[in-house]
């Protein structure tokens, strides 16, 4: 690989990570159903949704829940390109790799034959579609948590739900430096690439990579030493408290209800 | 390696939770004793950086790229509990951010990625390693192999995990819920994957990141070494092996044959017929020493003798790898000066 086209590689991957995290940002403090909706209640029924996308066990329901979480889209206020686009960045991928081959390979019933030759067997089209459907139904419903809930919201929930303050507060500050690191880290390679006309070749270039890695290591050891100095000189004493103002509306209640209602039905679906 | 979720039954995603657990709570524990005060924020910015590794298209010998995961690589440099915590928060925020990952699968993805492929990967590091110098060719040759080992384990695990859907969960008509694969297909399409992309990826970087700190910060390399006398640990884990390997005809008492190994034979009697591509794939491949048993003798030494075989091949191999590769790196990679520093 040519040194330019590895740098603009690596730039442009730094620079859609940024931009994917300022947009998410943005979305969560649109108005919209689930933006107004406390983060615990989200939580706690989005990912009851997708375990009851793992329990369901027709292809009508799990359709149907898509076309729920795309409802929901619609309602928050999501750009549905986006939306779309977040979530179709990992179809094609599995499609093409996982599930195709399984329309060919599961033995069964035949569905579609071709000169006497079973070619798609019933088996294998509903195991396809049963994976694309359980990929693209959980996705959305974790991009719909995602995209409504801003990060310290999202926190102060898992906090509620019993998760350690330390584990809280080391994902909440993870994510500020992350945003840190990687705009450094862009700002070596544009370095980098600013320097060099032509390009270098793979070896060179993981060299160079190397030293970048290890430069990336020694910034965020020092750094998290300044930090630290930081937190002890406004009174740090090793203790993390987290800062929650979280009450529940009766929006709260009303959605809590719908969902369990909704799970039940989807089970009552499935197990009776 | 990120299973999405849709690839596991709930009731293994919940089993790898419940399998994750114990590993997050002692590594709190641990992180917390280790790091004192300095815990948040040195943690924080450790997964930012394990987070940035991630991020990193890295240009392989023939023009292809791949991410590397680094955990091994921060269990050398930071502790593996340190890497347990540091791997799995990533993992939490690329599950939550980016949608890379699923949420319910995450404690599969954790143990995967978290659990199993740092400490592998560490260990292999430290049996190589030994008590050689800190610079020592032979602690890089260990940070490669062991990284390299390391992300294929942990794939050989996930490939476990999703391999085994379809003969546990299916409908009443056969058709696999979930992942559709058994363990026939998905161990190998797992490892050979690793074996060939990511398993480089991985030692590419683990090999150059811990080249440039021997170079230049071995201070930070020795401070995570603990001052604990294990020099024969290698010996340990060789006698271990060897006691393993007289152990095997303890399978013989087992009934059957092991998931998935059925000749073709065996899965007559089991199935009823014989799938068509494997009987014509039966004659294939003679394995050296048939049904691990060496003519001549009974059951039992030879089962023994077969395993003694196969631990001496492997020794070799990874012997043979190492010297390659630390003969490599001697005399393949002078310091370069030209190259400039990273910005």
């Amino acid at each position: 690989m040519k040194g330019k086209s590895f740098l603009a590689g690596n730039i442009s991957s730094f620079t859609q990570a940024l931009e994917s995290m300022v947009v998410t940002e943005d979305l969560c403090r649109a108005p919209g159903l689930l933006q107004g909706l406390d983060p615990r209640v989200k939580v706690i029924t989005l990912v009851l949704f997708i375990i009851l996308v793992g329990l369901a066990q027709s292809l009508p329901i799990l359709i149907l829940i898509f076309i729920f979480a795309f409802v929901c889209v619609i309602l928050s206020k999501i750009p549905h390109v986006h939306f779309l686009k977040r979530l179709f960045i990992f179809i094609p991928l599995f499609t093409a790799v996982i599930a195709i081959p399984a329309l060919f390979i599961t033995p069964g019933v035949p569905l579609l034959s071709l000169a006497g030759r079973t070619i798609i067997t019933e088996q294998g089209a509903r195991t396809a579609g049963f994976l694309i459907m359980r990929v693209v139904d959980s996705l959305s419903l974790g991009l719909l948590l995602v995209l409504t809930t801003p990060w310290t919201k999202l926190l102060a929930a898992l906090r509620w739900l019993r998760l350690p303050s330390l584990i809280v507060a080391v994902l909440g500050m993870t994510y500020r430096y992350i945003f840190l690191l990687l705009h450094t880290t862009n700002a070596m390679f544009l370095a980098r690439r600013s320097r060099i006309i032509g390009g270098f070749r793979g070896g060179e270039n993981r060299r160079w990579l190397g030293r970048a890695l290890v430069t990336a290591m020694m910034k965020s050891q020092y750094l998290s030493e300044e930090v630290y100095l930081a937190m002890l000189s406004r009174g740090y004493q090793g203790e993390v408290y987290i800062l929650s103002d979280l009450t529940m509306r009766r929006r709260d209640y009303l959605w809590a209800a719908f969902s369990v209602v909704a799970a039940l039905l989807i089970l009552g679906c499935t197990y009776l | 390696m990120h299973i999405p979720d849709g690839y596991l039954s709930p009731i293994t995603a919940g089993t790898m939770y419940v399998v994750s657990t114990p590993f997050w709570i002692v590594a709190v524990q641990h992180v917390r004793k280790a790091l004192t005060r300095r815990t948040v924020p040195a943690l924080a910015l450790f997964s930012a950086f394990a987070f940035i590794v991630m991020m990193f298209n890295i240009p392989l010998p023939g023009g292809t790229t791949g991410h590397a995961v680094g955990g091994t690589l921060l269990a050398i440099v930071l502790g593996p509990w340190t890497a347990v915590i540091g791997v799995s928060v990533v993992l939490a925020i690329q599950a939550l951010l980016f949608g890379d990952g699923g949420l319910i699968a995450f404690g599969a993805n954790c143990f995967n990625m978290a659990v199993v492929l740092p400490w592998v990967g560490y260990f292999i590091y430290k049996v190589i390693s030994g008590n050689s110098d800190i610079a020592s060719k032979r602690r890089l040759v260990g940070a490669v192999v062991g990284s390299y080992i390391g992300i294929v384990v942990a794939s050989v695990v996930a490939g476990i995990e999703l391999g085994v859907q379809p003969a546990l969960f299916h409908a009443a008509d056969g058709t696999p819920l979930y992942a559709p694969y058994g363990l026939d297909v998905a161990l190998p399409t797992m490892a050979i994957g690793h074996l060939a992309i990511a398993g480089p990826v991985e030692a590419i970087v683990t090999g150059l990141v811990f080249f440039y700190l021997q170079k230049s910060q071995s201070s930070l390399l020795a401070k995570t070494e603990e001052p604990r006398k294990e020099g024969k640990l290698w010996i340990v884990w060789s006698a271990a092996l060897v006691v393993l390997a007289f152990a095997t005809p303890l399978g013989l008492l087992a009934a059957g044959t092991a998931w998935g190994e059925w000749g073709v034979g065996e899965l007559k009697d089991t199935l009823g017929y014989v799938p068509k591509g494997l009987e014509s794939m039966a004659g294939f491949w003679k394995a050296p020493i048939p049904d691990y048993s060496v003519p001549g003798l009974g059951n039992v030494p030879g089962y023994i003798i077969s395993a003694l075989i196969g631990l001496v091949i492997i020794g070799v191999l990874v012997w043979l790898l190492a010297r390659w590769i630390s003969h490599k790196k001697s005399s393949g990679q002078k310091p370069s000066v030209k190259g400039g520093s990273a910005v």
